[in-house]
């Protein structure tokens, strides 16, 4: 155990008793009596940690009551503090005086859950709508997931705005472009934003509660469609908690293959999306030439891991297939012949003074809020903050190949899209330095179940930034909870506080540099 | 601008001819349909998307439908903002009991005759989703569905045939 661990928990521990949890692994966990929950999100908070999520689980199957987690991260260091709570006293103290992420995880219990978190200042639902009937809580063990869902009435009370003026503009579910749905509600003043509130929830697929319902083969299917533009950092995330949880290593070069899958999931959408802000300028040139470069690299992806965006690559243990031969000789001709390309675009957006006065000083998110509310990813990078899972706490083959994190701090539209394009130059790089290095040996681990009650946490930085999952194994040998937290759940908080100060017709703009999942986020 | 005129020329036309081996896979529902819809598009078409809780896999494809490699609007395949002006709706999913509403809106905003095509595997039969509370599975069990296109997600190449299969013959 680190200093900084110990002087927490000796803190904590000034209230009373905490104990270790030794059903969790992956990250040091304790249990803490219920009420010790605030008191150690207090001491966290001073001493600087971060609430990573926030989750509950129905312990009925071990003929328990509910629990509440909560996660934190100080320098690369998770610590999980869980709290057991009684079936007839469904509620605990809320964390949200300390931390603001907790806002969203919060709701999202008391919708999911049923646990009232004492002290929320706002309880409206979260994934949930309003037209749920009021008791159906999916992810209790009594509910029945298979069943359709019935419709109540009840209205979602937004948040207002008032004086003379002042107007709103809603925005969604069902978008002018290909994009995910959602609800954005502005209220503003003639083009100027006064508020943003965002509303989510429409892409709820019963994700958590569907990983219950199937056998840990089909999981990793499921764990890669969480968010599709994020495949391989999902199902390696959700691969490496089950590993934990069991005590297995994957496979060494199997290690090596999904770093090089990640670092090319990151590339392909980068790419995209530094062509899609140049885009929402109108700079529509940009946009085609970088759209370009995707397609290339997805193509290469197609040859040599016989997939476009690598889905049900990665398995249980290792990676499904290996890295053919040509397949490297493919992949280092495409890293020289894009580099050259995108290295030539790149002049072209530095040069270009309309990009500059779009992009620079728009949708301002400070590095003050992004350390408040926890953001992650390139989200943070681009606010000050230096953070990247791959370096902070990095797994195979991380630890040995180190990227070069880039950060900057004006956290302006540019800054998100001038992080993306230091990190496609660092991801070719590393790519290039991981290919070099591959290990030889087997692909795959033995791959055996956890032991009932056992759980793992683990942690992944895909290109928005850090996956959490964390997977626990129940008395019959499958899985008894799954919980995700992909990096938008907070990253979406940030979008509403960097809006502030900016026209209405910015906001594409600015949400598409930030550009954040919505299934990822719904689940 | 010299930089990018420089570009445009080194880049040249990078659209693509369709290659023949790659086979659409597509089951077409509505009876006479290809022959019906010839009649009326006149190879014309406008398309209203909609994302009906898809992973956003499905989507990525479709975006690069858009791009120079691919090019839909070659053949007169548009994508509308609104649903007013659309002949195609083009759903993904499953469709999440949280848009069954916004999906029916979508479709009842269109004008007749109205086409449909589920695009995925999802969108086909729920996929790894499956039905369940959150989840009401293919998009046939909420609008009438006209053509299925296959896949997790359907390459860029599929979902135009699939689409021009589905209008034209």
């Amino acid at each position: 155990m680190s200093e900084r661990s110990e002087s927490v928990l000796k803190a904590i521990a000034a209230k009373g008793v905490v104990e270790v949890d030794g059903t969790v692994k992956g990250a040091s966990a304790y249990r803490a009596g219920k009420e010790m929950f605030a008191h150690a999100a207090r001491v966290m908070k001073d001493a600087g940690w971060r609430l990573v999520a926030e989750w509950a689980i129905d312990e009925s199957a071990f003929n328990r009551g509910f629990c509440v987690f909560a996660a934190y991260c100080l320098g690369g260091e998770y610590l999980v503090i869980r709290t057991e709570i009684p079936r007839d006293e469904a509620h605990f103290q809320s964390l949200t005086r300390y931390f603001p992420a907790a806002f969203r995880f919060e709701r999202q219990i008391r919708s999911l859950m049923g646990l009232i978190p004492t002290g929320h200042p706002d309880l409206r639902p979260w994934i949930a709508h309003e037209d749920w009937p009021e008791d159906a809580y999916p992810l209790r063990k009594d509910f029945d997931g298979t069943k359709p869902m019935g419709r109540a009435s009840g209205e979602y009370q937004w948040i207002k705005a008032e004086g003379e003026g002042v107007f709103e503009v809603a925005v969604g579910p069902v978008h002018a472009g290909i994009i995910e749905p959602g609800h954005f509600r502005f209220q503003s003043v003639g083009e100027n934003i006064l508020n943003l509130e965002t509303r989510f929830g429409y892409v709820h697929k019963g994700i958590e509660k569907r990983f219950e319902a199937l056998g840990w083969i089909e999981a990793v299917k499921l764990s890669g469609r969480v968010s599709g533009d994020t495949t391989v950092a999902h199902s390696s995330a959700f691969c490496m908690a089950a590993e934990t949880a069991s005590g297995i290593k994957p496979a060494e070069r199997a290690s090596f293959i999904r770093a090089i899958m990640m670092e090319r999931e990151r590339i392909a959408n980068h790419l995209g999306d530094i062509g899609a802000i140049c885009n929402d300028t109108a700079f529509a040139f940009l946009h085609y030439q970088f759209s370009i470069l995707r397609e290339k690299v997805l193509r290469t992806n197609k040859e040599v891991f016989g997939h476009r965006l690598m889905m049900d690559s990665v398995c249980l243990g290792g990676v499904v297939r290996d890295i053919p031969v040509k397949g490297v000789d493919l992949m280092l001709e495409e890293a020289r012949a894009i580099m050259e390309e995108f290295e030539r675009l790149v002049r072209i957006y530095e040069d270009n003074p309309s990009l500059e006065d779009r992009l620079y000083s728009t949708g301002v998110l400070s590095p003050e809020t992004a350390k408040a509310i926890g953001a992650v990813g390139f989200v943070a990078r681009s606010s000050g903050q230096h953070i990247d899972v791959r370096k902070d706490s990095p797994f195979s083959p991380y630890d040995s190949h180190a990227p070069v994190v880039p950060v900057l701090s004006s956290g302006d539209v540019h800054a998100r899209a001038w992080v993306r394009v230091e990190e496609v130059r660092e991801s070719f790089r590393l790519m290039r330095e991981l290919i070099a290095a591959l290990p030889a040996g087997p692909l795959t681990a033995q791959w055996n179940p956890p032991s009932p009650g056992a759980s793992g946490f683990s942690v992944v930085e895909g290109w928005r930034g850090e996956v959490v999952y964390w997977v626990e194994c129940g008395p019959n040998g499958f899985i008894n909870r799954c919980m995700i937290r992909d990096a938008s759940s907070v990253n979406w908080l940030a979008i509403e506080q960097a809006i502030h100060g900016n026209i209405v017709p910015d906001f594409p703009l600015c949400n598409k540099s930030f550009n954040q999942s919505y299934s990822g986020h719904d689940l | 601008m010299l930089r990018i005129l420089h570009q445009i020329f080194r880049t040249g036309i990078v659209t693509e001819p369709f290659k023949p081996e790659v086979e659409a896979r597509v089951t077409l529902v509505g009876e006479g349909l290809e022959k019906e819809v010839a009649e009326r598009f006149k190879r014309s078409l406008t398309i209203r998307f909609v994302d009906a809780g898809s992973c956003n896999g499905c989507e990525l494809e479709l975006v690069a439908v858009n791009n120079p490699v691919y090019d839909s609007e070659r053949f007169g395949i548009h994508f509308a903002a609104s649903p007013r002006y659309a002949d195609m709706l083009l759903v993904t999913g499953p469709v999440s009991r949280n848009m069954e509403i916004a999906l029916k809106r979508t479709y009842d905003a269109m004008p007749a005759p109205k086409l449909v095509v589920a695009l995925g595997d999802c969108a086909f039969n729920g996929g790894v989703f499956g039905e369940s509370y959150a989840s009401l599975g293919s998009v046939g069990n909420v609008v009438p569905v006209d053509a299925y296109i296959h896949g997790c997600p359907p390459s860029p190449e599929e979902i135009l045939k699939g689409i021009m299969k589905a209008v034209t013959r």
